[in-house]
C-alpha cells in the first residue's frame, strides 16, 4: 500500500508541478477571493482581524474544490482511471498517495494564504504557543480537507457534471473543519479566546481527518470499480 | 485448448440498454480473435466485460479462470486493456507515463524502454509530454506501456487508429510476437483488410450477439517483431 501510495503522490505532485495550475490559477484565485471579502467589508481593518479565520478557511475551502477537480481531472481525460483500475495498485494506496498530494498542494496554498492574510487583514502576530496551535490546525485541518476532497472526487470522477455537483456534495461535508478550524485559529490568534480553548477543536479536527481517513482507505477501491 | 475466455449467454446492461444481449463464447490460449461488426454492436462492451470492468447482469464470464466480477482484482494483473482512450496523463512525458505505469505493474526498466524502443518512442520524442505528441504517437506509447505490461489476455480496441503505416507494422508484430509468446489477443476492429491479416479467428458481433464465429481464410504468418 505504502509503495503504491509513493508512486501516486509522486506522480500527482510531477503532473501539478508542471501544469502549474495550483500557481497560476488556484492561488491566484484564492488571494482574490481574500481581497474580494476586505472590499465586501469595507476595508474596516477591526473588523477584517476579528473575521481573519473564518475567511481564511472559506477562501481554502473553494480552493479545495478547484484542488480536487485538478486532482481527478488527469485521470479522466484521457481514460486513465480505467488504467489504474487494471494497474493492480492497491485502491488503498491510491487513497493515501492522491490525498497526500493534495494536502501537500492544500499546505503550500495554505502558507501562501497566510502571508496575503496578514498583508490584508493585519491580524496581530501569534506567540509561541499560537504558533504551535495555529500550525497543528493548519496540518491537520488540510490533511482532513484532502481526505474528504479525494473521496468526493472518486465519487464524482466519472460523473458528466461532477464540476458542479462536486461543490455541492463536498461543501456540507467539510463545515465541521470550517468550524472547528476557524474557531482553533481565533483562539491561536487570541481573538476572543484562549489559547487553551483551541485544543478541544484541534481534537475535533483530528477525529473527523481519522474517520475520513479511514472512510477513504476503506470506500476507495468500490468507488474506483463504479467509476 | 484451454480456454482463456469462456463467457456464457452473458447480458450487460449500459443503463437500460442491454449492450451485449446473451453471448456465448470461448476463445483458446494463443488465438488471435478479431472482433468485428457495426457501430454499437457490443465490442467495446465484450473487451470491457473481460477486463473485469463492468458488472453482467446475467450469465457467466470466465476469463483465465477468474470470474470477471469476483476475480476483478486478480484479473487485472493478467490482462491488458487498450480501449478508444489511452490512459496517459497528458502533462507527463512518454517517458515519465512509462516510469508510472512500469512501476504500477512491475515491469523493469529494461523492459519499459525495450517497449518504448519497440514502438518507435525514443530519444527526444520520449522526454516530450504526452499532450504535445501527435494522435499516433500517443498511440504509440500506450501500446508501449500495454507491451511492457505483457499480459496474457491482450484486449485492443481499435488499436490501429490514428497509426501510420508504420505504426500499424510495429503494431502488428507485437501482437505477432505476443500471441507466439503464448499471449491471447481479442482485437475490435473496423480495418477488416489489417486485421485479417493477423486473425486466427473472425468473431462478427450484431445487436449485442455473436452473429458469425468463422476461422481466418488464410492462417496469418507467424513469429517476428519488433518487441
Amino acid at each position: 500500500m505504502l509503495r503504491a501510495a509513493l508512486l501516486v503522490a509522486g506522480k500527482d505532485l510531477r503532473i501539478e508541478w508542471r501544469s502549474k495550475v495550483g500557481i497560476v490559477q488556484v492561488l491566484p484565485f484564492a488571494m482574490a477571493v481574500l481581497v474580494l471579502f476586505a472590499f465586501a467589508l469595507d476595508g474596516n481593518r477591526s473588523t477584517l482581524r476579528d473575521v481573519t479565520p473564518g475567511l481564511a478557511w472559506i477562501a481554502m475551502l473553494l480552493s479545495l474544490l478547484l484542488g480536487v477537480q485538478r486532482a481527478f481531472g488527469p485521470e479522466t481525460a484521457d481514460g486513465a482511471l480505467d488504467a489504474l483500475r487494471l494497474s493492480g495498485l492497491e485502491p488503498s494506496g491510491v487513497f493515501l498517495g492522491k490525498a497526500a498530494a493534495l494536502a501537500a498542494q492544500l499546505l503550500a496554498l495554505g502558507m501562501l494564504l497566510g502571508i496575503g492574510v496578514a498583508l490584508f487583514y493585519g491580524p496581530d502576530a501569534p506567540g509561541v504557543g499560537g504558533w504551535v496551535v495555529l500550525v497543528t490546525t493548519v496540518v491537520v485541518a488540510t490533511t482532513g480537507l484532502a481526505a474528504v476532497g479525494t473521496l468526493y472526487g472518486a465519487l464524482s470522477a466519472g460523473i458528466r457534471v461532477r464540476d458542479t455537483l462536486l461543490p455541492i456534495l463536498v461543501l456540507p461535508v467539510v463545515m465541521p473543519v470550517l468550524i472547528a478550524a476557524t474557531r482553533a485559529v481565533e483562539a491561536s490568534l487570541g481573538i476572543g479566546a484562549e489559547l487553551t480553548d483551541a485544543w478541544p477543536w484541534v481534537g475535533l479536527l483530528a477525529v473527523f481527518t481519522l474517520a475520513y481517513t479511514a472512510l477513504g482507505l476503506l470506500a476507495f477501491g468500490p468507488l474506483l470499480e463504479e467509476t | 485448448m484451454e480456454a482463456v475466455v469462456d463467457l456464457h449467454d452473458a447480458v450487460v446492461l449500459l443503463g437500460r440498454f442491454p449492450a451485449l444481449a446473451g453471448v456465448t463464447v470461448t476463445i483458446g490460449a494463443g488465438e488471435l480473435v478479431v472482433l468485428r461488426g457495426p457501430n454499437g454492436a457490443g465490442k467495446t462492451t465484450l473487451l470491457r466485460l473481460c477486463a473485469g470492468l463492468l458488472p453482467r447482469v446475467r450469465g457467466s464470464a470466465t476469463v483465465l479462470g477468474l470470474d470477471t466480477e469476483h476475480g476483478a482484482r486478480a484479473l487485472a494483473r493478467r490482462v491488458g486493456l487498450l480501449g478508444h482512450r489511452n490512459g496517459l496523463y497528458e502533462d507527463l512525458t512518454a517517458r515519465e507515463n512509462m516510469r508510472f505505469w512500469g512501476r504500477a505493474i512491475g515491469a523493469s526498466r529494461d523492459e519499459q524502454n525495450a517497449a518504448l524502443a519497440a514502438l518507435g518512442i525514443e530519444g527526444r520524442l520520449a522526454e516530450v509530454a504526452v499532450g504535445r505528441l501527435s494522435a499516433g504517437q500517443r498511440r504509440r506509447t500506450a501500446l508501449a506501456v500495454l507491451a511492457a505490461r505483457r499480459p496474457e489476455l491482450w484486449l485492443l480496441d481499435e488499436p490501429h487508429t490514428g497509426l501510420d503505416t508504420d505504426g500499424r507494422d510495429r503494431l502488428d508484430g507485437l501482437l505477432r510476437a505476443a500471441v507466439t509468446a503464448g499471449a491471447t489477443v481479442l482485437l475490435a476492429s473496423h480495418d477488416l483488410d489489417r486485421a485479417a491479416g493477423l486473425a486466427t479467428r473472425t468473431l462478427t458481433l450484431v445487436g449485442g450477439r455473436v452473429a458469425g464465429d468463422e476461422p481466418a481464410a488464410v492462417p496469418p504468418a507467424k513469429g517476428g517483431g519488433p518487441c
